[in-house]
């Protein structure tokens, strides 16, 4: 027993990943922390998507259900849940069984390696970045297996417009990817990294952000990977795959249920999963902003105030909306049920104010709120942008995006050269 | 950190890696083939990972599983099922086929018997950590002159399946 609580308060206080340190019992209370993290994001996305969506079409978005339909998701997946699970007569049994499964485990793998802060994550790896990519890459075959396995004609189309787009997409995201990796050897060794956590120790290390760094050059990469990585998640404007107007739903169009909502779950994770890419390798990570140019004790705790003062934020309006509810008996239960979700979020806004908290926290706390910001220029993409013709996606993929992403590499590389020899001999 | 090449590991993918190239060859359906051949290239990465090769497993899952072999369905999806099910699967060459057979037999009984002796039993010098960075000093350092050969081979490819691919150039 003692030896237990020794093997459990060992970790506690290491400097490493749970997955470095070698510690099975925290690694797999990280594994279940990012789960249920990722879950709670994925409800909190499909509401937040209706409602802003809602808002930019000047409509309301979900209001039944809950106050201004906080409680919409739940409703939602229960709904899922206990709706029939068809199968198409002529499916192919096995693979359209597998193919969801594919999809949702290519998409919660990659969290392995994210790097919610210096030691928040589940391990590091020698080949981050690669492992990220590849496993990411893997959800293609998901979805290329349900489109076959349905034995229906859109799936089919959906699913070929789907492979042919994530692979040619792929190949700009990797250039853009590399001409980042490049920027990290620019050290006194010379050597690189892969590793998710040491790319952005480098960040760390030269003072800026990737996406600052040699400019244009980091902007451009950045961009490139921001294009790219909408489409290979196969969102608006590049949703192709599963054009409502012309394929009723592409490559999922014959999955109903729990299997439906597996390909949903999927999506926004892969969709969180590639924004944590872009942040780790040009935003700085878990970094908060200005950690060097604003480096002393009052601004790391202005710095440290920011998670509580964000959550208590959210108490406000929450309390301003119930204040705004109408005044009728038939109201009541949702403006106490608004309050009282108010009250938790400035208790948790509260707890984030002790220091020993908020020390541990305020490094996620970052990484969170970029991810947001990306997830919301998703919203705003679907909202204003109208979807892109097969040939012009293929033509911006291999003709506009990859000539720039060579282009941004050679560039990127001749520059770090000439700093290292030129400017610092 | 605790070594996780333990012999459980190594069989259980060589197993999974057996059953999958088993599979490749027996199944009718040819989407069915090119999935177990995808199994079988993963487990394959597994036991690159194992041999304290993250890089070249990550290269692995990329390049193989998750871009050759999405191309490789891509192609078998446009085929019509039903009669591909229907064509004839094997080769009755029996000469060449038991020749083959022996002359692999024949090898692994030999590597099984004098193993031991071609390929002692080495303590791993290798880092792990710095795969990558070793990975890359070789290919651009020591080996440049055979990688850049095979780099131009590959653009011959390219320039070949474009010149295939348009009619008017």
């Amino acid at each position: 027993m003692t030896q237990i609580i020794q093997y459990i308060q060992s970790y506690l206080g290491s400097d490493q990943t749970p997955g470095a340190a070698g510690n099975m019992f925290w690694a797999l209370v990280y594994i279940m922390l990012v789960f249920a993290g990722l879950s709670v994001a994925v409800i909190a996305m499909n509401w937040l998507e209706r409602k802003i969506l809602a808002h930019m079409q000047v409509r309301l978005g979900p209001m039944r259900v809950g106050p201004h339909g906080l409680l919409q998701p739940i409703a939602d997946a229960i709904k899922l849940l206990l709706k029939e699970d068809i199968m198409p007569a002529e499916a192919d049994g096995f693979v359209f069984w597998m193919a969801p499964f594919i999809v949702v485990l290519a998409a919660f793998t990659v969290f392995v390696v994210v790097p919610f802060g210096p030691t928040h994550a589940i391990t590091d790896m020698n080949i981050g970045i690669l492992f990220m990519l590849g496993v990411s890459s893997l959800s293609v075959l998901g979805i290329v297996m349900a489109g076959w396995a349905s034995n229906s004609h859109y799936p089919l189309i959906g699913a070929l417009r789907s492979s042919a787009q994530m692979v040619s997409y792929e190949v700009a995201m990797g250039l853009a990817v590399v001409s980042a990796v490049l920027m990290t050897s620019l050290n006194a060794e010379g050597t690189g990294t892969l590793s998710m956590i040491g790319i952005v120790q480098a960040q760390l290390a030269q003072g800026e952000w990737f996406i600052f760094k040699f400019f244009p050059l980091g902007l451009i990469a950045f961009f490139i990977f921001a294009v790219a990585m909408v489409a290979e998640t196969n969102r608006a404007p590049f949703d192709l795959a599963e054009a409502e107007s012309e394929l009723t739903a592409g490559f999922h169009t014959e999955y109903s249920g729990f299997r439906w909502s597996l390909f949903f779950l999927a999506e926004y994770s892969a969709m969180i999963a590639v924004s944590s890419i872009a942040v780790t390798l040009w935003l700085g990570g878990w970094l908060r902003p200005f950690p060097n140019l604003l480096h002393n004790a009052t601004w790391d705790l202005v710095f440290s105030l920011f998670p509580g003062v964000t959550f208590l934020l959210f108490a406000a309006m929450c309390f301003y909306n119930a204040v705004r509810m109408p005044k009728h008996p038939l109201f009541r239960i949702q403006t106490i049920g608004l309050a009282g979700f108010g009250v938790v979020l400035g208790l948790i806004g509260l707890v984030l104010f002790v220091p020993a908290v908020s020390l541990r926290v305020q490094d996620v706390f970052w990484f969170a709120a970029k991810v947001a910001g990306f997830m919301y220029m998703y919203i705003w993409y679907r909202g204003t942008f109208p979807r892109y013709r097969f040939d012009q996606l293929m033509q911006m993929g291999w003709k506009v995006l990859l000539p720039m992403g060579l282009g941004v590499l050679i560039l990127t590389a001749s520059v770090a050269l000439l700093q290292q020899r030129i400017w610092h001999p | 950190m605790a070594p996780v090449a333990t012999p459980f590991f190594f069989y259980l993918f060589a197993a999974i890696m057996l059953i999958g190239g088993i599979l490749v060859i027996t199944r009718k359906n040819p989407v069915h083939s090119a999935l177990a051949l995808i199994v079988t290239l993963l487990a394959q990465a597994s036991v690159y990972l194992m041999l304290y090769a993250p890089f070249v497993a990550g290269v692995q899952i990329i390049l193989y599983a998750g871009g050759i072999m999405v191309l490789f369905l891509f192609v078998i999806m446009l085929v019509s099922i039903d009669r591909s099910i229907r064509e004839r699967q094997f080769n009755s060459q029996w000469v060449v086929g038991l020749i083959a057979a022996v002359a692999l037999g024949g090898l692994f009984i030999a590597v099984y018997m004098k193993g031991m002796s071609v390929f002692p039993e080495h303590a791993l010098s290798v880092i792990e950590n710095d795969n990558t960075q070793n990975v890359a000093s070789m290919l651009y350092g020591q080996y440049m002159f055979p990688f850049e050969i095979a780099s131009l081979l590959l653009l011959v490819a390219i320039i070949g399946a474009v010149v295939m691919a348009k009619k008017r150039i």
